[in-house]
């Protein structure tokens, strides 16, 4: 096991009070594995990992819960020292590739200066370091690319760019939030295909967010559905899909329209939108959405153990 | 490269010859300002008036008139004054030039070191009591009208406090050649500097300050904390980097516009006989050569330090290189 | 059945730069020679990556902008070079939904005003209809009466789009043209969006056409679809068709890069290399052939046009079917 999250609880201070956008979230994720998180916006899937890089700098805001890395709590660590694993041991992926880069340095001095934070190395070894990993993840002739500013690179390159950024120390942990979703769909499958790769030839754990049931099939060993900062079932990909056991996981597999066989007149829809963190319902956060809602749903429901855990009063019902 | 210099060559032409058409066209459109009746003096007889006109050439077309007025600034420097006669303008603002430079330079090293200490410190304090003093600092600075300053500034230290072992190194008004007096040059000139400076550090320093802030809400920047890299580097490297580019921007606006005379009020204060203060007393006179030649002056001053911004922008942002 | 919209040979150009910059003036041929005909009561799908032109297109036929090239025949009228002004009372006719209905909708008017506002310029009824209309608009897109005394700002998402669809529907336009409507939304609301277009249509007898990236939507909204590819249309077909058994390569590459939501082990995928070309500089030939898979000799040099054969249209020297 390589984290382990529990009862990780993430709140704002605002005018309106405190505004708890992460309620209890535990998951863990083990050597090697690919984790995805799923939900909507709202739903705390990139809090979640926010939290686990160290990255909420927000003054107003208050972590409490335990994050393991390696078995060293990581909530509470002195900046310094999360400074050393940062970049090292967890690397990040974002979602916005166009933004993601500083402008005016070149992709080569970027890539460089994160080698030469964590590594004794000299700065020509950082550079061709650097050369190699845009070699990598396949970036054509990156001897040349090393000295391109992001503007000059496409969206999907630089993406490339970013990906070989966050594998320059090897991480034992590589988390991406929706490293997909600001590209096009073609780019897109080319993206998925290099993570998958990178991911057998390195060995990197990884943590997935996306909103793209899509794309979490694709990539995921495991797959975790967050609502309203909450869990609410987690299963091995292949069950999740085959047998979705929570109402709002079949609900939003359903809404999606399909590519194959027929078309549907209707889809099927969710009534309502994302719950607002400022005022969550009393009980199940989904509830006010849900169709198959009953008296129990009052009440907060809890995950089952697993292997197929689901956070609802449905599944002890039957 | 070439081809941008040679615009930016043909941009000055253009914006300077437009400037001193309109400079004469409202001189002479402006009633009551005929020359001819200042140079031939009060109570002057039709003929002495008509005489002058014909020696100043005030009888001819505007263009002829104009394009003498040209030829005399730019080709042979002997234009003279209308108010008094055989005054040599040209060499009379060459004089002011090193004056008004001297001023304008010592105060930007100033004001571009000061504000840039007091944005970066702000801006790493963002919204804890260092920032908010600063920022209180700053606007006070901004609030201080500069000839008052500039009186407060000569009160202290040239009479009631000039005596006290803290100001009695300060030399009385006036502007010391560097040439020939080195430390009375610098001397003369400290007084004036800080006092040019300090409304505009109060405003870089905000300006900056601003702009580190909305840099570092950037994804770029939690890129940068992904990486490891230390706040401090975080701040220096990449958030005031591109903070630069705007700082850049309005520095070259603001330094060609004091080179070209703004630092009048300065210059009227502390005696300096400046590129200010000379075209102050021109354009009480109404003496057109002098104007004529203070304005074409300024102008080419701020379309040089514009040409120079557009040169430190480049080197700064790549982005502006390729597109 | 004669059409609603005939364009023909419509191309639109953009000049990017300056005379004075670097690589002085550059036209980026957006919209390159595309004619389409739209049946009435019909959904238009238009897809393709970003820089393909379909926004674009969209905002051609609805003369947001103005064309460079070919001809517009909307409802029996040549609307090609109309004025702004001649185009006014056709607008009332052909209507636009935007992505972001946020961005369109004024923040500072209450959203009885919204809806009411082309109401009121258009058909100047007396305040009582104009209220009733109102009341009637709210209702056809899902939201309450009581939605009308609120601004944009109090809503959500799938609620301000639902604002956007009101006061497009307002004058019971012929042509709505919806350009990404369903992008900026959560997967479950956008389903919500997704069928309330279809019912509108259905009770209003509207013709759609539909711009958007994503295949999965477009598949589900549209009639016919046509594939957009550096400003051409590459392959227009029937929906099922199209998505069953693509005829051009790039739509085949285009549907399989699409992740669907099953388990996807052994799925055969086509991954194109490259990225899609600058539509300033685009490749010679059959410009897609720098990333076809089965590109030859000929697509190189010769530019395939849209052709039928059997029964597809596509722009293609070596269809798969």
């Amino acid at each position: 096991m390589i984290l382990e999250v529990t009862n990780l609880r993430v709140s704002f201070r605002s005018e309106r009070g405190l505004v708890r956008v992460l309620d209890g979230v535990s998951f863990t994720v083990d050597e090697g594995e690919v984790l995805g998180i799923v939900g909507e916006s709202g739903s705390g899937k990139t809090m979640t990992v926010l939290a686990v890089m160290g990255l909420i700098t927000d003054p107003n805001a208050v972590i409490e819960g335990s994050i393991k890395f390696r078995g060293r709590e990581l909530v509470g660590m002195k900046p310094r020292e999360m400074r050393q694993l940062r970049g090292k041991d967890i690397a990040m992926i974002f979602q916005d590739p166009m933004t993601a880069l500083t402008p005016v340095y070149t992709i080569g001095w970027q890539i460089a200066e994160q080698i030469l934070t964590h590594q004794k190395v000299s700065k020509a070894q950082a550079w061709q370091r650097a050369i190699d990993l845009l070699a990598e993840v396949g970036i054509p002739k990156p001897e040349e690319a090393v000295h391109r500013y992001p503007h000059q690179l496409s969206g999907g390159m630089r993406q490339r760019a970013v990906i070989a950024m966050a594998l320059t120390c090897n991480p034992a942990l590589l988390v991406a939030d929706e490293p997909t979703t600001a590209l096009d769909v073609t780019v897109q499958a080319q993206i998925l295909d290099l993570l998958r790769k990178l991911q057998a030839t390195h060995g990197s754990a990884i943590i997935f967010i996306t909103h793209d049931l899509g794309v979490m099939a694709e990539l995921a060993d495991r797959i975790m559905v967050m609502y309203a900062g909450r869990v609410v079932e987690r299963a091995t990909r292949d069950a999740l899909f085959a047998d979705p056991k929570h109402p709002y996981t079949l609900a939003l597999l359903n809404s999606i329209p399909p590519l194959e066989g027929e078309r549907p007149h209707r889809l099927q829809t969710i009534a309502g939108a994302p719950p607002s963190l400022m005022n969550l319902p009393k009980g199940c956060a989904f509830g006010p959405r849900c169709s198959r809602k009953f008296a129990a749903c009052e009440d907060r429901p809890t995950l089952t153990s697993p292997p197929h855990e689901t956070a609802c009063f449905l599944i002890g019902a039957k | 490269m070439i081809f941008a210099i040679m615009q930016r060559l043909s941009q000055m032409l253009f914006v300077m010859f437009g400037i001193s058409l309109l400079v004469f066209l409202i001189f002479f459109g402006t009633p009551g300002v005929d020359p001819a009746a200042r140079i031939a003096g009060r109570n002057a007889s039709p003929e002495v008036l008509a005489a002058v006109r014909k020696s100043f050439g005030f009888d001819q077309p505007f263009y002829v008139q104009y394009l003498t007025m040209m030829k005399k600034i730019f080709v042979t420097g002997d234009l003279t004054s209308f108010v008094n006669r055989g005054w040599k303008v040209v060499p009379a603002v060459l004089d002011t030039v090193p004056v008004t430079l001297s001023l304008v330079i010592g105060a930007a090293i100033l004001w571009v070191v000061f504000s840039l200490i007091i944005g970066v410190t702000a801006a790493a304090y963002r919204d804890r009591w260092p920032d908010k003093l600063l920022m209180i600092l700053g606007l006070i600075g901004v609030s201080m009208p500069v000839y008052w300053l500039g009186e407060v500034m000569n009160l202290i230290t040239q009479s009631r406090f000039h005596d006290s072992w803290l100001f009695s190194w300060v030399p009385p008004l006036g502007y010391k050649n560097f040439s020939d007096d080195p430390k009375g040059w610098f001397l003369t000139l400290v007084i004036p500097w800080i006092t040019l400076s300090i409304l505009y550090i109060g405003l870089y320093g905000r300006v900056l300050r601003a702009s580190i802030t909305e840099a570092l809400q950037e994804d770029y920047i939690r890129t940068a904390r992904a990486k490891g890299l230390s706040e401090t580097r975080i701040l220096l490297r990449h958030a005031l980097r591109t903070s630069l580019i705007a700082f850049v921007t309005l520095f070259g606006l603001d330094f060609g516009a004091l080179v070209g005379g703004s630092a009048l009020l300065t210059e009227v204060v502390f005696g300096l006989q400046g590129v200010g203060k000379l075209t102050f007393d021109a354009l009480q006179n109404l003496d057109l050569p002098v104007i004529m030649t203070t304005v074409l002056y300024a102008s080419f001053f701020v379309v040089l330090a514009n040409a120079v911004v557009d040169v430190i922008y480049i080197l700064l942002d790549p982005r502006v290189r390729t597109s | 059945m004669t059409a609603l919209y005939e364009i023909t040979n419509l191309s639109k150009r953009f000049t990017v730069g300056s005379r004075f910059s670097r690589q002085g003036k550059r036209v980026v041929q957006a919209v390159d020679g595309v004619s389409l005909s739209i049946q009435p009561g019909e959904t238009l799908g238009l897809v393709g990556e970003s820089g393909c032109g379909k926004s674009t297109l969209g905002r051609c036929l609805s003369r947001l902008y103005e064309i460079s090239d070919g001809k517009l025949v909307f409802d029996g009228t040549d609307i090609s070079t109309l004025s702004t002004a001649q185009m006014r009372p056709l607008r009332r006719k052909m209507q636009m939904v935007f992505q972001d209905p946020y961005a369109s909708l004024n923040p500072r008017r209450r959203v009885f005003d919204l809806i009411a506002e082309p109401l009121r310029i258009h058909l100047s009824l007396p305040d009582a209809e104009v209220k009733s209309r109102v009341a009637g608009l709210l209702e056809q897109v899902g939201l309450l009466p009581d939605h009308a005394q609120r601004y944009p700002h109090e809503f959500s998402g799938g609620q301000r789009q639902r604002i956007g669809i009101a006061r497009a529907i307002a004058l019971e336009p012929k042509l709505v043209i919806l350009d990404e409507p369903v992008s900026a939304l959560d997967v479950s609301v956008q389903a919500q969006i997704v069928n309330l277009l279809a019912d509108l249509q259905e009770r209003l007898k509207l013709t759609y056409v539909f711009v958007a990236h994503d295949l999965s939507v477009v598949r589900q909204v549209s009639t016919r679809i046509a594939v957009m590819y550096l400003g051409s249309i590459v392959e227009i077909g029937d929906a099922d068709s199209i998505f069953d058994r693509p005829s051009h390569p790039y739509t085949q590459a285009l549907i399989s890069a699409v992740p669907k939501p099953v388990n996807s082990e052994g799925r055969k995928r086509i991954i194109l290399t490259g990225d899609v070309p600058s539509p300033i500089n685009p490749p010679s030939g059959c410009r897609f052939h720098p990333r076809c898979p089965v590109a030859q000799d000929k697509c190189r040099v010769d530019r395939p046009t849209l052709t039928v054969a059997n029964g597809r249209t596509a722009a293609c020297h070596f269809p798969i079917i």
